[in-house]
């Protein structure tokens, strides 16, 4: 494909200025990942994890990256506010792949350290080497190596043994540029033995550009150590996400993840977990609300290495439009892993004749002493229960909101801060109205 | 006259079930149909309502003045027609204060009224509630999920006192109720009575008519009232069933 060719021979060609002003951390795994997308090239329609996502022309664009660093000329917080009502975080922005130096970093923990990738791995690389890339440098996914070649920041969250970060940490990641634009953007994020975070970030494309975001997430949930993510995302629509989240949870500790897709254009969302200690709990939910011509797919994969885990899926999307849905969900119950609980569900409304839903569950158990079940449906609105509402004065249009938004309820529900739990009814339910060009603090025009 | 149906007939799946319902209800005034299963009720009920499944293929239908068979599901709730279901709907994720609150506020704006406040409205509730005994717990849960038969007939009956209808049909209510809850069903309707507001009650038994005494009784049987009599009526079906009307119609 031409356009692995045109970013091989980019990086050959600015190899120097990518590392340039990069830690010697993020450089110290380029060459071995730029080998490795070599061979494994950009996700396409053969395999069969890209079936219903075909990224040819959204990877054929001739985007611009921000290889030499330069600034982004915008102050988060003239054109952004996200207000989610009495919830008080601390709040931190990524504007494109760099994070944002200008706000103090003051009040967490001692010990915690939060801020850019870059800056962070340079001053604490001895800390962050046992992590960086060590999940990446196994994904088979394309993408992977190839956020790995380019990436040059990003955000990372480190939490010592012990420390309780009482605040939920926000962070906002905006999308900003004046031309198409290529984003590769790394988090990492690692809680050490004992450790407890809440993590809430949200995206948002603030200038009409095209814009493709390759991002990369490690997540390190150690020893009872216990994490609350919330991926939340509200792009225009010419924006595509490619998002990998790669997870690893040791002995008793606990994973809360939630993401939602309010709005976007084409979101590929990977994500692996793997319960690598025993006790290890995760519960993972995620809705997409489509429309247009948008594409939501998720493929996640959760892995039982060990006996005695637990995992909870809960996915749904409401389609409407001619948007489609895929979601593929892949649970492996290992050999030794008995004991096991994994429980899946997948369920789906497609509101209109367009709209499509794919959906390819898969259990895989080689364990005999194990509790798995998974579950997925997929269907129209209720017609019998429109017309009751029809007969009590609801308008129809009004009923099929109400019954969208009812069929959102418990992936809400599985959302751990009260105020976001608010703030996302609100939020669906004027996404439900087509009211949702942007979050009512962003004030960028041309968000939808 | 408050309802007047000339000649209706309806059909679903191109099967005719209504063929040539003549009937006409002045305010006030508690009309009970009765007849064998089949014979068209249900079908009179859902097509009174604008239930998009059937269609009229003949006949017109009048609600003070206006035409109801062009008007939506929904105007004709807010014109005043109220329909108690036979087998109430379930809607997970939507909770009954929700689902009041945005029914009565339609009714309103329809009647440029502004919209009830949060505290006036769940005042308005309260109030309502316990015309039918009903618990405040159900008002907290999901429309009708995981309510009882008999929660669910009485969650009916609350919703018509909270929309104050000109006409309510009330469709095979008694069914499935044990004689207590359909006790306070049908002292629920009596109080809800008026002298401008009209009931059709649709029922096989003489039981909810002890409580709720029409005015007339037709007989429903294969898609036409093939008789209209007083209240005797009742007595007699229950007495002798339905087998001698098929005979004097089949006549």
């Amino acid at each position: 494909m031409q356009a692995e060719k045109d970013y091989i021979d980019l990086y050959k060609q600015h190899a120097e200025s990518i590392g340039k002003s990069c830690s010697d951390l993020l450089n110290s795994k380029r060459e071995e990942a730029f080998e490795k997308f070599q061979s494994l090239g950009f996700p396409n329609k053969s395999l069969e994890d890209y079936r219903h996502c075909d990224l040819q022309e959204a990877l054929s664009i001739d985007y611009g990256l921000n290889i030499n660093r330069v600034s982004m000329p915008i102050n988060p917080h003239d054109v952004f506010s996200c207000d989610v009502p009495n919830l008080s975080t601390k709040l931190f922005f990524v504007v494109n792949d760099q994070f944002y130096k200008k706000d103090k970093i003051i009040g967490l923990p001692e010990g915690v350290l939060c801020g850019s990738l870059n800056d962070i791995s340079s001053l604490h690389a001895s800390l962050l080497e046992p992590y960086y890339n060590r999940l990446s440098q196994k994904s088979s996914d394309g993408m992977v190596p190839f956020n790995t070649t380019f990436a040059q920041d990003g955000f990372v969250l480190y939490v010592p043994a012990g420390v309780v970060i009482e605040k939920p940490i926000q962070l906002i990641q905006i999308l900003h540029g004046s031309v198409d634009m290529m984003v590769n953007r790394r988090l990492l994020i690692i809680l050490e033995e004992n450790a407890q975070a809440q993590l809430l970030i949200c995206d948002h494309s603030l200038s009409s550009k095209q814009f493709l975001t390759n991002q990369v997430t490690e997540i390190f949930v150690g020893k009872n150590a216990s994490l609350e993510f919330y991926d939340l995302e509200m792009d225009h629509n010419k924006s595509i996400r490619i998002s990998n989240i790669l997870v690893t949870q040791e002995a008793s500790s606990h994973l809360l993840m939630n993401g939602i897709t309010l709005q976007n254009g084409l979101t590929r969302n990977n994500i692996t977990v793997r319960l690598e200690g025993e006790g290890a709990e995760a519960q993972l939910s995620g809705m997409a609300l489509g429309s247009g011509t948008q594409l939501i797919d998720n493929h996640l994969f959760v892995d039982h290495a060990v006996p005695h885990c637990t995992s909870h899926q809960l996915f749904k999307y409401v389609l409407d439009g001619s948007s489609r849905g895929v979601f593929g969900g892949r649970v492996l119950v290992e050999k030794d892993a008995q004991k096991t609980s994994a429980f899946q569900s997948n369920k789906n409304l497609c509101s209109t004749r367009e709209a499509r839903m794919f959906v390819k569950p898969q259990l895989e158990i080689y364990a005999d002493d194990v509790k798995c079940s998974h579950g997925t449906a997929t269907g129209q609105i209720d017609e019998n229960a429109l017309f009751y509402m029809r007969t009590r004065g609801i308008p129809e249009i009004e009923a099929r909101l109400l019954l969208k938004f009812a069929f959102t309820a418990d992936v809400i529900d599985h959302i751990g801060l009260e105020p976001l739990k608010d703030r996302m009814r609100m939020l669906v339910e004027k996404r439900f109205r087509g009211e949702l060009a942007k979050c009512a603090g962003c004030s960028a025009a041309n968000c939808s | 006259m408050l309802l007047e149906i000339k000649n209706l007939h309806a059909s679903i799946d191109g099967k005719e079930i209504l063929r040539g319902i003549n009937l006409s209800i002045k305010e006030g005034e508690i009309h009970a149909i009765m007849g064998p299963n089949g014979s068209g009720k249900s079908t009179l009920s859902a097509v009174l309502t604008g239930n998009p499944a059937f269609e009229v293929t003949e006949g017109e239908v009048w609600f003070r003045g206006k035409n109801l068979l062009e008007m939506s599901p929904e105007d004709r709730s807010r014109e005043g027609i109220f329909l108690s279901f036979q087998y109430p709907v379930e809607i997970p994720g939507v909770s009954m204060v929700n689902f009041m609150r945005s029914a009565v506020n339609e009714h309103r704006k329809y009647r440029q009224e502004s919209a009830l406040s949060a505290s006036d409205f769940l005042k308005l509730m309260r109030e309502k509630r316990s015309v039918v005994e009903l618990d405040s717990k159900l008002a907290n849960r999901s429309v009708n999920e995981g309510f009882s038969g008999g929660e669910k007939k009485r969650n009916e009956i609350f919703q018509m006192a909270m929309l104050e209808p000109k006409l309510s049909i009330l469709d095979e209510t008694d069914s499935g109720l044990d004689i207590d809850a359909l006790r306070i069903v049908a002292l629920g309707v009596n109080k809800l009575r008026t002298p401008d507001n009209s009931t059709i009650v649709i029922t096989h038994y003489q039981r909810l008519l002890d409580y709720i005494v029409p005015d007339q009784v037709h007989i429903l049987y294969k898609g036409r009232i093939v008789k209209t009599a007083g209240r005797e009526l009742v007595l007699d079906l229950e007495e002798r069933g339905y087998d001698w009307i098929k005979q004097e119609t089949e006549e």
